[in-house]
């Protein structure tokens, strides 16, 4: 049928298009504008991280150079050669958006109006083919039956009852003698039968279009029927023009909607385009505006806006360690170098001499370590660290750890009370969960008064694993908790023991990695008690897929 | 025993291979990827110490991975200052045995590289250690000293385990809490100090002879006094 033919034409059109705009246009390639070449298009500094693209989609460029911004690359080929170069303006996106627009609006219309056409005029003509053939069927069982005296019966009779007055038959006999009919002559041009033709005739003086078939009849008789179709051939003027003006309609309508297209599509990424041009011209603070229709716009913004905070904490972070490196680094430094250049100049005996080297390349192992372990805290906050994750049971991790640190408590007369249950199910990297409670027990058992009790303890709840580490110890000043997991940060408590101030703020770090938190508070007994939540093992690996997924794809 | 030392740094490279032949080594040195690589390929060591970034054009997991290629199983070392978890995972996956990251100890990298060496002579499953008066049963898990039982956590008993295999050879503290509790972190606190000191409770306070050394600014190390 036919409107299925022009529904296979429309899938397969935009296909067409691609393939013609993107590889078969046969142009040179993109050769870069250069100063000079194209004098007006190139309103861009080279130097601008947008130029290529601008440039390209620029209309004014096109309109400059006086080619109809719709259609220029025609216009570049046919009517200048030196403007071939301007295609970049071909590579828009933009242009492409708009031209597959105009062309997916062209196909949808020509395809609605064949269907017209085809259900209006092309009816008509198939409801007069039909009439002739019901007609002449009639009059062929008549012919069967009488021969010609009931042939020319039935035809008068025909024409006697035809209320519209649009019938045509014409009976001749050998010689085409007319025998019975309203046509006066047989007509010159209808020569075989078969065909249906259409011709102009005279009937009772009136000139009228007409579509008529012939029929041989044997003994050398002709038959003609037809349809006087004059009416039907004004309609179908009528309706030829209405195509034709639709057709201009069409055109006129493609072109603006094409242009609006394009000018939606800049303006949608026009916003990206300025925010990352602001961040590439050192404008760290700047966003993409969310307009809140919350279309993919919108979420490509989110996502854009998500990954620039990303990048602002890093940035902060590594803010932060560089001064953190410049100021607490420094004192370790100062007192390295101040043992040697002592001992350099005041040893009195080798022995001396190697006691002050011992004990600065000690100062420098520990400066190496707090070095090893602003890395380690920086590359867990990076976020990269995701390979290791698995699912893991932290019960037996747990009590591992209490076993290791048991024994160092026992030595300083400090309890370690364990009360942990059979299975702790969460996702993440045994290594660095195992450091961060590590490191929990380690400032637990350190600030633990002698006869004190540090308590290590997890519970499964609704929302994860719960570990907590309390003691008896000095604790933290309120004021103080929020800073505790800065880096370098070290109560005063903790001024004359040796540290880093770095240890929760790996455990922290390890907290945030895992979509946990370190939660610190008052231990009720007095001293410090730090909770480390871990998310279920489910939560964990849906949002450490989460991580990796687009929301756009 | 013999070994292949190839860094570029002169002075690191100079004091690694000073510090191995003083503790009685034969030592050769490249200072490029390509004289290393044809070195190991085409002489015979005990161990291998590998610097990863190299002159030359060819890097030390070039090396590592050309040497694995042609089933040449010498104990390698690599020694580098790539100290991400990651480099270290890419390190060890390209064939390396171990991996200790710069600045570092030489004590550290002595100690780490004779029980590579060591390692590699393979001397096959052993179901009995015995130090002097000491024996330690794998299968019955039963610790005796001098005919009589000492009792030992299972922990304790691991660490004892771990010593008696390195017996004569010093072993640090890295290496304990890597080889007895598979934790590749450094605690801040001395903790392993903590427990040798239990263990010398049990298996040599109540003896003669001590069996459990402290190698000073090094580790530890399990041997008979008169050797």
């Amino acid at each position: 049928m036919l409107p299925t033919g022009g529904g296979h034409g429309l899938p397969s059109a935009p296909d067409g298009v691609g393939s013609g705009d993107g590889r078969g246009r046969g142009e040179p390639p993109p050769v870069p504008e250069t100063p000079g070449s194209a004098g007006p298009a190139t309103p861009d500094p080279a130097g601008s991280p947008l130029a290529g693209s601008q440039s390209a989609d620029s209309p004014l460029g096109a309109e400059q150079a006086g080619i109809d911004p719709e259609f220029p690359p025609a216009a570049g080929r046919h009517q200048d050669p030196d403007q071939a170069h301007r295609l970049p303006m071909f590579r828009s996106a933009g242009f492409r958006f708009a031209a597959i627009y105009a062309v997916l609006l062209a196909v949808s219309a020509g395809s609605i109006g064949y269907y017209v056409w085809w259900a209006t005029a092309g009816l008509l003509d198939r409801q007069v083919e039909a009439a002739i053939g019901t007609d002449w069927q009639g009059l062929a069982e008549r012919w069967a039956e009488r021969d010609v005296p009931g042939l020319v019966q039935t035809i008068d009779d025909r024409l006697m009852q035809n209320v519209d007055d649009d019938a045509i038959y014409l009976l001749v006999g050998p010689g085409l003698h007319p025998l019975a009919g309203n046509l006066e002559r047989w007509p010159i041009t209808v020569q075989a039968s078969g065909p249906l033709y259409e011709l102009d005739v005279s009937r009772a003086g009136i000139r009228s279009l007409a579509m008529v078939r012939s029929y041989d009849l044997p003994g050398g008789y002709h038959l003609l029927i037809g349809r006087d179709v004059q009416v039907r051939a004004q309609l179908r003027r009528l309706l030829t023009d209405a195509m034709l003006w639709a057709l201009v309609i069409l055109v006129a309508l493609a072109t603006v909607g094409a242009l609006v297209v394009r000018s939606l599509f800049r303006r949608a990424i026009a916003n990206v385009s300025a925010t990352a041009t602001a961040i590439a011209a050192g404008d760290l603070g700047q966003r993409v505006e969310i307009s809140g229709r919350g279309d993919e716009f919108d979420q490509l913004a989110e996502v854009i806006n998500d990954m620039l905070d990303r990048i602002g904490r890093l940035m902060d972070g590594v803010r932060q360690v560089s001064n953190a490196i410049a100021h607490d680094l420094r004192t370790p430094i100062t007192r390295a170098r101040t043992r040697l250049e002592d001992a350099a100049l005041h040893a009195e005996t080798t022995d001396d001499l190697r006691a002050a080297i011992e004990r600065a390349t000690q100062d420098l192992d520990g400066i190496v370590a707090v070095f090893q372990a602003l890395l380690r805290i920086a590359e867990i906050e990076a976020g990269s660290r995701r390979a290791a994750f698995t699912r893991i049971d932290v019960a037996p991790l747990l009590a591992d750890l209490a076993e290791l640190y048991g024994a160092v408590a026992e030595e300083k007369g400090i309890a370690l009370e364990t009360d942990l249950p059979g299975a702790l199910p969460t996702f993440g990297d045994s290594t660095l969960i195992q450091q961060a409670v590590a490191n929990l027990l380690d400032n637990a058992v350190k600030f633990s008064p002698a006869a004190g009790t540090v308590r290590l303890g997890a519970a499964l709840g609704p929302t994860g694993v719960a570990i907590r580490v309390a003691d008896q110890g000095p604790g933290i000043p309120a004021g103080d908790l929020d800073r505790a997991t800065q880096r370098f940060f070290r109560g005063e408590a903790a001024r004359h023991t040796p540290g880093s101030g770095l240890g929760l703020t790996l455990v922290q770090a390890v907290a945030h990695l895992h979509g946990g938190s370190l939660r610190l508070e008052a231990n009720p007994g007095g001293g410090l008690m730090a909770v480390l939540s871990l998310p279920l093992p489910e939560d964990g690996e849906q949002s450490n897929r989460d991580v990796t997924r687009s929301p756009l794809a | 025993m013999r070994i292949l030392v190839v860094e570029d740094d002169k002075d690191v490279a100079g004091f690694v291979v000073r510090g191995l032949r003083e503790a009685g080594h034969v030592v050769e040195h490249a200072d490029n990827g390509r004289d290393g690589l044809f070195l190991a390929a085409s002489e015979s060591f005990d161990a291998v110490i590998l610097d990863r970034m190299l002159p030359g054009g060819i890097d030390g997991l070039k090396i590592l991975e050309t040497l694995r290629g042609q089933k040449n199983t010498v104990p390698v070392l690599i020694l580098s200052a790539l100290a991400d978890v990651d480099e270290r995972v890419k390190g060890l996956k390209a064939g390396g045995d171990d991996y200790l990251t710069k600045p570092f100890a030489f004590a550290e990298l002595l100690a780490r590289v004779e029980a590579l060496a060591r390692r590699g002579k393979g001397e096959g499953p052993v179901t009995k250690l015995v130090v002097e008066d000491l024996e330690l049963d794998l299968l019955s898990r039963q610790v005796k000293r001098a005919g009589q039982k000492v009792d030992l956590q299972p922990r304790e008993f691991r660490l004892l385990e771990y010593l008696m295999r390195h017996a004569g050879q010093v072993v640090t503290r890295t290496m304990l809490l890597e080889g007895v509790w598979d934790y590749h972190f450094d605690p801040q606190t001395n903790v392993i100090d903590v427990h040798v000191s239990r263990l010398r409770q049990k298996v040599d306070k109540p003896f003669p002879t001590p069996l459990i050394h402290t190698v000073r600014n090094a580790g530890y190390m399990l041997r008979a006094d008169q050797v």
